[in-house]
């Protein structure tokens, strides 16, 4: 009887992604153990982080996906609510107004808004599904603008970039004409000159050193250029776990956290690399069949954002680490230690299995 | 729709979306070979470069202080400024021995007992690899001979470094404030500002008055040089470098001149006065009594200097001007006055018969006139002149305490003038509504009663009378005052002035305010509370007196001042404006138990319209620019001032 219940209950589970999921976590915990100087509470704390998450995962992959479309107005709507309660009422913290004071204990609302926009959209999408009209994609722009400039306006432009860019690649799946994308990039192009002439001095040089950290070799700049030594430093095959002298002897900044793949890079080096950007890439490309498999609108414009989001965060931190790209304070994704970085991810994990193991239900839906 | 199309839609729809799907599959095998790119090229093409660097991390970065903006009055006179001075300085971990190169060193400069203190101090709050100042203001040939002798010295090092110093010492300090040594404090607020790495190289920071309100213009924007080290630590080569850009300078709408004779006209008596410029905002002049000498914080003040000033009963830290809250007296009168006028309750030709006393109804409690015997048949523009108690005790109740307030409220009090410096308080304008709250109690009447003549709970700031004597002399434009005129940009040397905002504007009546001004005018005429302070100025001045109570008066007890402690004598308070028809100057001066405004505060007043209207200056001394005394070269550590601890 509890077998079949437990077979019940883990017939949901997506073998593939799962696998890929655990080993780039078993990759995680090495390198938060070195990085955290040999730590042991930080990674039994993180392990606890991991089994919420696995927790939150299988829970969400058993849920039918319908489900989960009934919540995406309620979700959307609560989000939006604490955004505005933010912005009105909310807890400064380092110059930026980010947290709600509950009284028994503090939320960070921007960070729901990372799954509820995606999920609303692709909900208002699956109900317009074959009486699409351009008016609706101005609906949807307004249903993802709205929380973006909210939370841009805290200031919090990484979560704003990626709550846009997980909406976006909804929107744009849900087959947003090319003429527009490319139009509005030339025309957003076009205006950057002008844009530029308008700002004032100070304003420039924060956005110069925002994209060329090493003009401000004393502030931003120093964590970029330490970085970058730490992983050039790692070489073909690494310094050797627990043997990177860059990230043991303090110079790598924040480096259990959003600088974590400078200590992975240097005592691994190139071919650790190589092997995890081939497991990030197997996790995407499962999610992206997933996602052409989908029988239904709303599961398949969820998944194809869910799978594109991964990737964005995927990229910008390392690139960013490794200095091509702005700093902007995006952890990686399962590497990074944190809770609430990967609770989201078990909700995103977990939402590709219901749709992959759902499908059928769905598809005679 | 049948059901094929439905399908034929779906299968329709599930291509397009299966050719987005292929566009990010491509995007993500773009970046991430991007990814691999990058790695290659940092990993394997330069990765002897970064082995090199990792291996001694040998780039060091050196942070270029920028020089910090001048600070000058409205004339030019230079109040704050900077000068090089030799400085000699151990880096603790690099000494062999501390005590032996302490003892040697000594041989070879002087080394006194409090530089020793400063040093161990500082030692205590510092690491070990910080190098830290042993001895401060070498002159020339000290510093000549201790770099002849540098390589007995291992860890020690001949600095040079920019000092700040106020060439005048105690004159203005309280407004132009005073730099200090960066604490813990200033650290976090820094962080929060994202100021940190701007700070790096930095010592000091602006603690209080303009040196503290107008930091962010004052400091510049840090250079840095980008260097390769060798083992020892020495500079090898420059990588990259960036020159610092100074702070801006600053120009006061201060007079230093007329703040000058100001503070000797207070000679040595506590008190404080505020001079602004009515229809600007400008402060002319604002002084504290006593005041303090600005150059003892730069370095860290020592512990004998820091007690004296702390635990001095004449508080010389506090700002008066800003700070020190006193009932306002008769000088509310004029404020109450148009009140009265405004609301109708007191129209010309409303004549009180004054026995010299008020009674409420239904009371037998005598609220007293200064002048036992009365004043007679009084009008308005009468009662201000002579300052007729009994006419404004039945003028407030009339008006009932709210309506009183409410309008007094547009001239400033009870509230912060916003003035560009921080620390002002805000007084206190009484109401039920507050006394409910603050005490639980209701309101009585008889509280109304002494509001009306500027009594009770009503309290003001200097800088809060001279902003409501300066809207009044204004007809009611309220202007918010400033201490700083302009910011001249230290790059381009522009000059940006500040602007004047208007903080309110009250409608008056012209016939109303007349009636209020010319009793004002025959304030300084004979007959008048201060008949001495216009004697043959040669402008009219309007003004009124004030006297705020210390200590409480019983029912039938006379006030005494030869037999009260000077202690408890009664403060004396003076506002004015000047010319009075074209108000150029409307000061607010309280001399702390100084017992009558008209004797003692108002001459002081006099003086400082007579130097700014006239251009006289007192015969007595005056600080002239080219007789600055000279930097003081006595240095002096170091309990860190946190903050002046009273309030």
């Amino acid at each position: 009887m509890i077998r079949q219940w437990i077979g019940h209950f883990i017939r949901h589970i997506d073998s593939i992604l799962l696998a890929t999921v655990l080993m780039v976590l078993v990759v995680a915990l090495m390198v938060l153990y070195s990085a955290s100087g040999q730590s042991l509470l930080k990674v039994n704390a993180q392990l606890i982080n991991i089994v919420v998450m696995m927790v939150v995962m299988l829970l969400v992959a058993n849920t039918q996906p319908q489900h989960i479309e009934r919540i995406a107005l309620p979700a959307y709507l609560l989000g939006l609510t604490l955004l505005i309660a933010v912005a009105l009422i909310g807890d400064i913290s380092h110059g930026a107004r980010r947290w709600l004071n509950l009284g028994i204990t503090k939320i960070q609302p921007s960070e729901l808004m990372k799954l509820a926009v995606p999920i609303m959209l692709a909900w208002y999408f699956s109900k317009r599904e074959s009486m699409l009209r351009t008016a609706d994609y101005v609906v949807a722009g307004v249903i993802l603008l709205v929380p973006v400039l909210l939370i841009a306006k805290q200031p919090d432009l990484g979560t704003a970039t990626l709550v846009f860019a997980s909406g976006f690649y909804v929107i744009f799946l849900a087959g947003l004409s090319w003429k527009f994308i490319f139009g509005s990039a030339i025309a957003f192009g076009a205006a950057l000159p002008i844009l530029w002439s308008m700002l004032h001095d100070y304003q420039r040089r924060r956005v110069e050193i925002l994209i060329d950290p090493s003009q401000d070799p004393l502030g931003a700049g120093y964590h970029i250029i330490q970085a970058t030594i730490a992983i050039g430093s790692g070489g073909m095959t690494g310094k050797g776990w627990l043997n990177g002298t860059q990230s043991q002897l303090d110079f790598v900044p924040e480096r259990t956290t959003d600088f974590i793949f400078a200590v992975f890079a240097e005592e691994f080096g190139l071919v650790g690399c190589s092997l995890l950007l081939l497991l990030f890439t197997i996790i995407i490309g499962r999610a992206f069949i997933i996602a052409s498999q989908a029988k239904s609108t709303f599961a398949r414009l969820l998944a194809g954002s869910i799978a594109a989001t991964f990737f964005t965060y995927c990229f910008v931190n390392m690139g960013m680490v490794s200095g091509i790209l702005p700093v902007v304070g995006i952890p990686l994704p399962l590497v990074s230690y944190g809770g609430t970085s990967l609770l989201t991810l078990g909700l995103s994990m977990g939402l590709l299995m219901s749709v992959q193991s759902h499908k059928r239900l769905v598809a005679t839906d | 729709m049948g059901y094929s199309t439905e399908l034929k839609n779906h299968l329709n729809e599930q291509h397009k979306f299966r050719v987005r799907l292929v566009f990010l599959i491509l995007l993500v095998l773009t970046a991430f070979s991007a990814l691999l790119g990058r790695f290659y090229f940092l990993q394997v093409y330069r990765y002897d470069y970064y082995q090199t660097l990792a291996e001694n991390n040998r780039i060091s970065i050196v942070p270029i202080t920028p020089n910090r903006g001048l600070i000058s009055d409205r004339n030019g006179i230079i109040l704050a400024h900077n000068f090089f001075v030799y400085t000699l300085e151990i880096t603790p971990s690099k000494t062999d021995d501390l005590q032996d190169t302490i003892a040697e060193l000594g041989e070879l400069v002087e080394i006194s007992a409090t530089d020793l203190k400063r040093f161990k101090k500082l030692r205590a709050q510092s690491h070990t690899f910080e190098s830290i100042p042993i001895r401060t203001h070498l002159n020339e040939y000290e510093a000549a001979k201790f770099a002849v002798n540098r390589f007995r010295f291992p860890g020690v090092e001949l600095k040079s470094r920019l000092f700040r110093h106020y060439p005048y010492g105690t004159l203005g300090t309280h407004g132009i404030g005073y730099i200090s040594r960066i604490n813990e404090n200033d650290l976090k607020q820094l962080k929060e500002n994202n100021q940190l790495s701007n700070y790096k190289g930095t010592e000091h920071i602006g603690k209080s008055g303009v040196e503290q309100a107008y930091e962010a213009e004052l400091h510049g924007i840090t250079g840095f040089q980008q260097v390769e080290i060798d083992a020892d630590g020495r500079a090898v080569r420059v990588l990259s470098s960036a020159s610092p850009t100074s702070g801006n300078n600053i120009v006061l709408s201060m007079d230093a001149k007329l703040q000058e004779i100001v503070e000797h006209e207070f000679a040595g008596r506590r008190g404080a006065l505020v001079a602004i410029q009515p229809k600007t905002g400008e402060v002319l002049a604002m002084v504290s009594m006593p005041s303090f000498d600005a150059n003892l914080f730069v370095d860290g003040i020592d512990y004998d200097n820091w007690n004296n000033l702390n635990n001095s009963p004449d508080k010389p830290l506090i700002n008066r001007s800003l700070k020190g809250i006193y009932p306002p007296g008769s000088t509310f009168k004029p404020f109450v006055a148009l009140a009265g006028l405004e609301s109708g309750k007191r129209q010309p030709p409303f004549t009180i018969s004054d026995p010299g006393y008020f009674m409420l109804p239904n009371s037998r409690h005598r609220y007293r006139d200064w002048k036992p015997s009365g004043h007679g048949a009084v009008d308005m523009r009468k009662a201000i002149t002579v300052s007729c108690d009994t006419f404004f005790y039945g003028l407030a109740v009339e008006l009932g305490i709210e309506r009183l307030t409410d309008f007094v409220r547009h001239f400033g009090f009870g509230e912060k003038t916003n003035i560009d410096i921080q620390g002002e308080l805000s007084g206190l304008l009484p109401t039920p509504a507050w006394k409910q709250k603050r005490f639980k109690q209701p309101w009585y009447m008889g509280e109304t009663v002494i509001v009306g003549i500027g009594q009770g709970y009503t309290l003001v700031t200097p800088m809060q009378l001279a902003y409501a004597t300066a809207t009044l002399a204004n007809n009611g434009k309220a202007i918010r005052p400033h201490l700083v005129n302009a910011i001249v940009d230290a790059k381009t040397n522009q000059v940006k002035m500040l602007p004047h905002t208007t903080a309110d504007q009250l409608t008056l009546n012209a016939e109303n305010l007349e009636i209020v001004k010319l009793g004002m005018m025959d304030v300084t005429r004979p007959g008048g509370t201060a008949a001495a302070v216009g004697a043959n100025a040669g402008y009219d001045i309007a003004a009124k007196t004030g006297t705020a109570q210390v200590v409480g008066i019983k029912q039938n007890e006379k006030y005494n001042e030869k037999l009260i402690a000077e202690r408890h004598r009664d403060h004396a308070w003076f506002i004015a404006y000047a010319p009075a028809e074209d108000p150029k100057i409307a000061i607010a001066v309280i001399v702390e138990n100084g017992s009558h405004g008209g004797s003692t505060a108002g001459p002081i007043a006099r003086k400082a319209m007579d130097y700014y209207l006239l251009g006289k200056v007192p015969v007595d001394p005056t600080v002239d620019p080219s007789t600055a005394p000279a930097p003081d070269s006595t240095v002096i550590n170091a309990p860190e001032v946190e903050e002046e601890p009273h309030d």
